[in-house]
């Protein structure tokens, strides 16, 4: 019964994941895959990764289906041009034949994997108790694995620095552009002043919740970067200026502090991102209260874009 | 069929079915797109693993887990960044077809 669903869910997630490859418009592509994202948490629920299931939600699906949709309404002007640069019949065939047989070879693999399988669970449950935390991929993101999290809100704040970088010179410093007209008795309006005070509360919970249950900062900040790009695209808030010093330091703040912490390791515990005994949780959930305010706001305004326009006086 | 193979053949597919969409589609947009469902179809695939490698209690082996959160992140981050990209290109040139570095640069196919 179980196989069956499954089969069930594989089947439609590979439908979709064709319709965006084929739909005529990009537009009906952006929105079925969307639709392809928020089908993925059910995937990863059955294969008990209700974190990961959080994150592609909110991150894979929402923020990424968000972001290329805005992506397609701006560019269909280009519509055209892209369908007459098709590829003819014979490459067509040639494509087939090159993915179709990547995926046979990796299909082949999947059959072909070692059983028992490799595992290190025994290994995190083992040690998890020196954490403090009762969450195992919390402990392996802010303990184990520390460098792989503290890297990767860097690379945030790397990506950030790129589409800033790509703001053309009469508008630096500016806001990025708003996107849309909206009606300020619409519905939009209407829901952005609804849903972002359950959205925060939601937010920052699965944000606690992190330490002992699935969740944790990046699935809280997406949440709370999602209830302000709702408000600013409904014209209720607007965008920081890509200037202001404040906005500077919020950004830096938490990996400097997840770095700061890091580097206090090397004296108090003998290694770059080790915790002294006993101290544990307190700097894993001291990383985390500092991460989450810069993760949130680098989600948003990696989401608004480059500045477009300068700032009203 | 157990979970880990059901998917684990499915995260194949999607690989295959991304690396179709990467070389046909001839908007930039949509190859994007493409190249996400391959990323996807290798989370899944590490996912499936991870599954497979339940144990001591745990549903499956956090470690890979734990990537995969990072490297969902990642991806987005990297997709922003490429978005970005092209909207400056069409504000630029008011089109966004790669096949105009070949047109720019006509005696480039000869060398």
């Amino acid at each position: 019964m179980i196989a069956a669903l499954n089969i069930g869910v594989a089947a439609l997630v590979l439908a979709l994941a064709l319709f965006t490859i084929v739909a005529r418009e990009s537009f009906a592509a952006c929105v079925g895959f969307l639709a392809y994202g928020l089908l993925l948490t059910l995937v990863w629920v059955q294969l008990q990764g209700l974190d990961v299931a959080l994150i592609e939600g909110a991150v894979g699906g929402g923020l990424t289906g968000v972001l290329v949709i805005g992506a397609a309404v701006r560019l269909r002007s280009t519509q055209a041009a892209a369908d007459a640069a098709r590829l003819g019949m014979p490459a067509r065939m040639l494509a087939v034949l090159l993915s179709g047989g990547v995926a046979a070879a990796m299909a082949a693999c999947v059959l072909a994997l070692p059983d028992p399988a490799p595992t290190l669970a025994p290994q995190v449950s083992a040690s998890m108790a020196a954490t403090g935390v009762a969450n195992p991929v919390t402990a392996v993101l802010l303990a184990f694995r520390a460098m792989d999290t503290l890297l990767e809100a860097i690379v945030l704040v790397l990506a950030l620095i790129g589409v800033w970088s790509l703001a053309p010179d009469r508008v630096w410093g500016g806001r990025p552009a708003l996107g849309y007209d909206v009606d300020p008795d619409g519905i939009l309006a209407y829901v952005a002043r609804i849903l972002p005070p359950i959205g925060i509360v939601a937010g920052i919970y699965i944000f606690w919740a992190g330490a002992d249950h699935p969740g944790g900062k990046f699935q809280g900040a997406t949440i709370l970067a999602a209830m302000w790009l709702l408000a600013m695209r409904a014209g209720l808030t607007d965008a920081p200026p890509v200037d202001r010093k404040w906005l500077r330091l919020a950004l830096v703040a938490g990996p400097a502090a997840f770095f700061a912490i890091g580097l206090a390791g090397t004296v108090t515990a003998g290694a770059f991102l080790a915790y002294p005994d006993g101290y544990a949780k307190v700097l894993i959930l001291a990383i985390e209260w500092a991460l989450l305010p810069s993760l949130a706001l680098t989600l948003f305004l990696l989401m608004a874009g480059a500045p477009q326009r300068m700032s009203a006086p | 069929m157990t979970a880990p193979t059901i998917f684990g053949i499915c995260a194949a597919l999607l690989v295959g079915i991304g690396l179709f969409g990467v070389i046909i589609s001839p908007h930039p947009l949509r190859k994007l797109l493409a190249f996400n469902l391959i990323g996807s179809g290798v989370f899944m695939l590490l996912g499936a693993v991870a599954r497979r490698g339940a144990a001591a209690g745990m549903g499956g082996d956090p470690v890979p887990q734990a990537l995969l959160i990072t490297g969902i992140v990642v991806a987005f981050s990297a997709t922003a960044l490429a978005v970005a990209l092209l909207l400056r290109l069409f504000n630029e040139t008011g089109s966004v077809t790669l096949a105009a570095d070949a047109r720019a640069h006509p005696d480039a196919g000869d060398t």
